[in-house]
């Protein structure tokens, strides 16, 4: 798929912009602070409904301004769909396809899909678990779209599973004992009380080990498909050497965690037994400590080269690399897939990588329907890559001849 | 902010469920500009509700006597309860003409969230009209959402020992969706295919 055109109001740093695009290799130049990474944002947004920078929304709307609004023309095997997505920090999104509107908004996903590289991503090597729980999630979406719904509802299962642990902690901990109270009524109550805390985090538990073996399931069968890709992504942009490894690192019991972390992918079923007889093993400390300590919210992915973790021993090259063979891996995986290419991102990427991995990073992307890039410096894109240009400044676009 | 009494209203009305500030402020002014005759209807309406209307003393549905129209009615089914969150559900099933037994109103769902356990439910009310026997089957339709689930859950884990056939709405109902808005051919082929709760 290719995006024909895209349109912005409000976002960020853009009263308004209109970007004609075509297939192929568009490059956005300009001086740093410009813009540049504020439109392949709003594309990144609309694929993913959010942003490769910020967690929350209000940074997207433009300062002073109510409401953003992102448009894009998406074209997929000669048909165009028009997505359209409205941004208001306080209240939901938006969505428009084709000028009607969604009930919801995360219908939308799918219509687009976008693969971004950008510098943020070398946090997937040296950053937290939630990096790579995120890039593992994100891309089971852009892949299926209905995982989106899963992940909403592992999220409310874990707040209100959280809540619960809080709140029903100190009637757990207490186990009979409650000073306040005179003695004879005390033992009733507290014993009714404990039960019904404990009933229905039974409940919750049960609904945790639902969904969160289905994500657990998701993300096993995802890393094992990705990891072909990743192995051959990583030596291409690297000219051979090194063999990269992930493994999944699970947050259950000892002996099925050891499994897939070797890269074993145990049947939904059998995962869903495994986080029940996780939870009732933490139970004690869960209810010591108020959190929640088992399921795929307190997972990681362990990347190393050859025998040495990637994140703490890497080098900077070797890091975005690694980083860099993850998002490639992603593309080749949602191509191969879906049978149809995702627009492809590659945000200031040329400018952190040494000649020979430029040339080769140009040459891997050359064939691929539409490539968005941005530069700072427009020597530092190799110019088989440049393609369509535009020049970026002070928040408005124009193309250079 | 406006002056005292204006402020108070648009307050008042912004703590309604559904209504924000702006929507306040939109009905505040509309019932400035009223004829007074109109308000005067409205706030007559709003006493008499509190006066009149109470609770069902068996299933806690809204009622104008001690007891709710389906509990006075002889012709009900004692065998079967139908249990709901809230009375507004009992109108959405009753609309279905699809169950012929007495309903029982829990008043919310589980919602660690909003702090409501069961013990803010009225689920021990339940289980001591289950106590004599009369009843043989339950029917949970909460709504099919995390909570309505985690609440039927709950309920099916305390009925577990009564010996009651057990079942739960669910075919054919929009998950994520709210009982009240389910149409009604949709919540009759829910009742017709409603399942036995495996705990
Ligand atoms: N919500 C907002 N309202 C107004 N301006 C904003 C907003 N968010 C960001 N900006 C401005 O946008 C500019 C950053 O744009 P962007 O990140 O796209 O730069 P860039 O062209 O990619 O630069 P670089 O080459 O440094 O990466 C900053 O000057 C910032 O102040
Ligand atoms: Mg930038
Ligand atoms: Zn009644």
């Amino acid at each position: 798929m290719h995006l024909r055109h895209l349109s912005v109001v409000d976002f960020r740093s853009y009263t308004s912009a209109e970007l004609p695009l075509e297939p192929g290799v568009t490059t956005l130049v300009g001086l740093n602070g410009q813009g540049k990474t504020n439109l392949v944002e709003a594309i990144g947004y609309l694929a993913s409904l959010s942003s490769h920078r910020v967690a929350t929304d209000a940074p997207l709307v433009r300062f002073g301004a109510t409401q953003a609004v992102i448009r894009g023309a998406v074209v997929r095997d000669g048909r165009e769909t028009m997505v359209e997505l409205e941004i208001a920090p306080g209240r939901a999104n938006r969505a428009r396809l084709n000028r009607s509107p969604l009930t919801r908004p995360r219908d939308v996903l799918g219509s687009l899909r976008t693969v971004l590289f950008a510098p943020e991503d070398l946090a997937l090597v040296k950053g937290d678990p939630a990096d790579r729980r995120r890039f593992l999630d994100e891309l089971l979406v852009a892949r299926q779209p209905r995982w989106a719904g899963v992940r909403a509802d592992y999220d409310k299962v874990l707040r209100q599973r959280g809540a619960l642990l809080k709140s029903a902690a100190p009637v757990l901990r207490r186990g009979g004992r409650r000073a306040a109270r005179p003695a004879h009524v005390e033992g009733v109550d507290t014993a009714s009380e404990r039960e019904s805390a404990l009933h229905t985090l039974d409940v919750w538990d049960s609904h945790l080990a639902q969904v969160g073996s289905q994500l657990l399931y998701a993300r096993l069968r995802l890393l094992r498909d990705l990891g072909p890709y990743l192995g051959k992504a990583y030596e291409e942009v690297s000219a051979g050497q090194s063999d990269t490894r992930v493994a999944y690192r699970s947050s259950l019991r000892e002996e099925t965690a050891g499994r897939i972390a070797a890269g074993e992918v145990p049947e939904v079923g059998e995962l869903h037994d495994e986080v029940l007889a996780s939870l009732a093993e933490v139970r004690g400390a869960e209810v010591e400590r108020g959190v929640c300590l088992v399921g795929p919210h307190r997972d990681d992915v362990v990347l190393s080269l050859g025998d040495l973790p990637a994140k703490g021993y890497a080098s900077h090259g070797e890091s975005w690399s690694f980083a860099l063979g993850l998002k490639l891996a992603a593309f080749q995986l949602l191509r191969h897939d879906l049978g149809d290419d995702p627009v492809l991102v590659l945000d200031d990427v040329f400018a952190e990588l040494d000649t020979g991995r430029r040339e080769r990073l140009a040459a891997m992307v050359a064939d691929c329907e539409q490539v968005l890039v941005t530069a700072a410096v427009p020597a530092d894109v190799p110019d088989t890559l440049m393609g369509r240009r535009y020049a970026v400044t002070l928040g408005s676009v124009t193309e250079v001849a | 902010m406006y002056e005292g009494a204006v402020q108070d209203l648009i307050d008042e009305l912004g703590r309604l469920p559904g209504v924000g500030p702006k929507s306040a402020q939109r009905i505040a002014f509309h019932l400035l500009q009223a004829d007074p005759a109109d308000v005067e209807r409205l706030a007559h309406a709003l006493t008499e509700v509190k006066l009149k209307v109470r609770f069902c003393e068996v299933c806690f549905n809204v009622a104008e006597a001690d007891r709710c129209r389906v509990c006075l009615d002889p012709r009900r089914d004692l065998h079967a309860i139908c249990v709901v969150e809230e009375p507004k559900d009992v109108v959405a099933i009753e609309r279905t003409r699809e169950f012929r037994g007495r309903y029982h109103v829990l008043g919310g769902a589980i919602s660690p969230i909003d702090g409501i356990g069961p013990d803010d439910l009225r689920v021990r009310e339940l289980l001591t009209r289950l106590g004599d026997g009369t009843v043989t089957e339950v029917i949970i339709a909460t709504d099919p959402n995390l909570e309505g689930e985690a609440t039927a859950s709950y309920l099916s884990r305390m009925l577990r020992d009564f010996g009651l056939r057990v079942t739960r709405l669910a075919s054919g109902l929009p998950v994520g969706g709210d009982l009240e808005y389910a149409d009604e051919v949709t919540l009759g082929r829910a009742f017709e295919g409603r399942r036995l709760i495996d705990v």
